[in-house]
């Protein structure tokens, strides 16, 4: 299988790669346009902050790439929040596939939430297996809301998106290849979906 | 619900790992790697590596470490020691480190707080402050506890949260290395101030420790070295006692 690792200059390259390499696949690093449209399975991770990880992905054309792809795209946590409509993190626009605004937490929790939060309302093929109240490893300072395209919430003071669903395009908060065999579970139903 | 995080620290000198640790399934009981597997596999949230090796190779084999770390576990691990620079961060969360811990480095030049979040983000940017109670105030020291400063823990732990910092490692001096418990008193009052995650760390010697330091010490997670190094206390028993307490864990 062809995974590729959107390369933008963002996020937690590294620990993907090795996260696949547990499971049996190689993930190529990459930001040609060619190299994404012809892979398998696309993953978009990010860590940072999302108005200059907007930027980048606008400077390298990767914007308009990314929606327009129709094999199965995971977004991880500030990927997933570049695939919204908007982001409340350097007032941002993001990349419009999820119909969502990225918010940032209220000062009632302490900011950021760091640490294993469970996730429930399981409702896609990407929570196979996993059971209702699994855990998952969270670090993030913004979150997606409650909204149709919710396929999992999880709680920090509200209920808001732990991952999200549009057609081919799924998106987490939650980093899975930090996320013991829960978080593998999930990469490995990425990696088989059907469509 | 978000859980309290159990932090398993690991000291490293030189790629290896220094304190005794008492595990007979080890092929090797000095390789890091090795211990951060077991580790993860027995229901660490998180694990710290904390490099306290002095040689002019130390960064590469750091990097190196973390690489293999990195490639062995599949939960977060912070690392620290020493790291001074925005290169130094770099090289170690490109080679997979989740976090950095920044101490000495961060009182020295506090600018570096800064530097490091507008670079890296404020999820991986941890900063550690030891401190002591002398005459009622706690006073923050450098060089694991030797050298005293002018700052107090409170207002340090509060600028290092205007600064960006994403959590705050605090270990008491008065209780590192006495198994009698965490300084809660402070611990809370400093959960209290801030509103980033606080790490308890000093002090730990069983099970009620850490069922204190979570409730009375209001700390978001704990960290802990030789209870766990010698198996004083197996993370899974200590989980399932704090469930029954009630405390929100990982199991």
């Amino acid at each position: 299988m062809n995974i590729a690792i959107i390369n933008y200059g963002a996020g937690n390259i590294q620990s993907i790669q090795f996260a696949l390499k547990r499971l049996g696949y190689i993930g190529t690093l990459t930001n040609n346009e060619t190299e994404i449209r012809n892979a398998d399975r696309v993953i978009f991770p990010g860590v940072g902050e999302a108005s200059s990880a907007m930027q980048k992905l606008k400077q390298s054309g990767l914007d308009t790439l990314i929606p327009t792809l129709k094999q199965p795209v995971l977004g991880i946590c500030l990927g997933m929040q570049l695939m919204c409509a908007s982001s409340e993190e350097g007032k941002t626009s993001g990349l419009g596939i999820f119909d969502i605004d990225v918010l940032k937490f209220s000062a009632t929790e302490k900011v950021p939430q760091v640490g294993w939060n469970t996730i429930e309302n399981l409702k896609s093929d990407l929570f196979e297996g996993i059971s209702v109240g699994a855990y998952v490893y969270m670090v993030h300072s913004f979150y997606a809301p409650q909204c149709h395209e919710t396929i999992a919430t999880s709680d920090y003071g509200l209920m808001y998106s732990a991952a999200l669903q549009k057609n081919n395009f799924y998106g987490v908060q939650f980093h899975p290849e930090k996320s013991s065999k829960t978080g593998e579970a999930i990469l490995n139903n990425f990696l088989n979906s059907p469509i | 619900m978000l859980t309290k995080r159990i932090i398993p620290c690991l000291d490293i000198k030189n790629g290896r790992t220094v304190k005794g640790v008492n595990f007979v399934n080890l092929r090797d009981a000095g390789d890091p790697v090795e211990l951060a597997k077991i580790y993860s596999e027995s229901g660490a949230d998180e694990l710290v590596f904390l490099d306290i090796s002095a040689t002019e190779e130390k960064r590469k084999t750091l990097a190196n470490l973390v690489l293999k770390v990195a490639e062995a576990i599949n939960i977060p691990f912070t690392v620290g020691g020493g790291i001074s620079s925005v290169e130094d961060v770099a090289v170690l969360l490109h080679n997979g480190a989740d976090k950095v811990s920044i101490n000495s480095s961060a009182v020295k030049n506090p600018q570096l707080i800064n530097d490091l979040v507008a670079k890296f983000g404020t999820q991986c940017i941890v900063v550690a402050m030891d401190a002591k109670n002398i005459a009622g105030e706690w006073v923050v020291h450098l060089v694991g506890g030797k050298v005293p400063t002018k700052l107090n823990l409170f207002d340090w732990a509060k600028e290092v949260e205007e600064r960006g910092a994403g959590e705050i490692l605090f270990t008491s001096m008065d209780n590192d290395g006495t198994k009698n418990g965490f300084a809660n008193e402070a611990l809370s009052k400093l959960s209290e101030l801030v509103n980033i995650p606080v790490i308890a760390s000093g002090g730990a010697g069983c099970i009620q420790h850490f069922s204190d330091t979570f409730t009375l010490g209001k700390a978001d997670a704990a960290l802990a070295a030789s209870v766990f190094h010698f198996k004083e206390i197996e993370i899974s028993v200590l989980k399932e006692e704090l469930k029954k307490q009630e405390i929100p864990v990982r199991l």
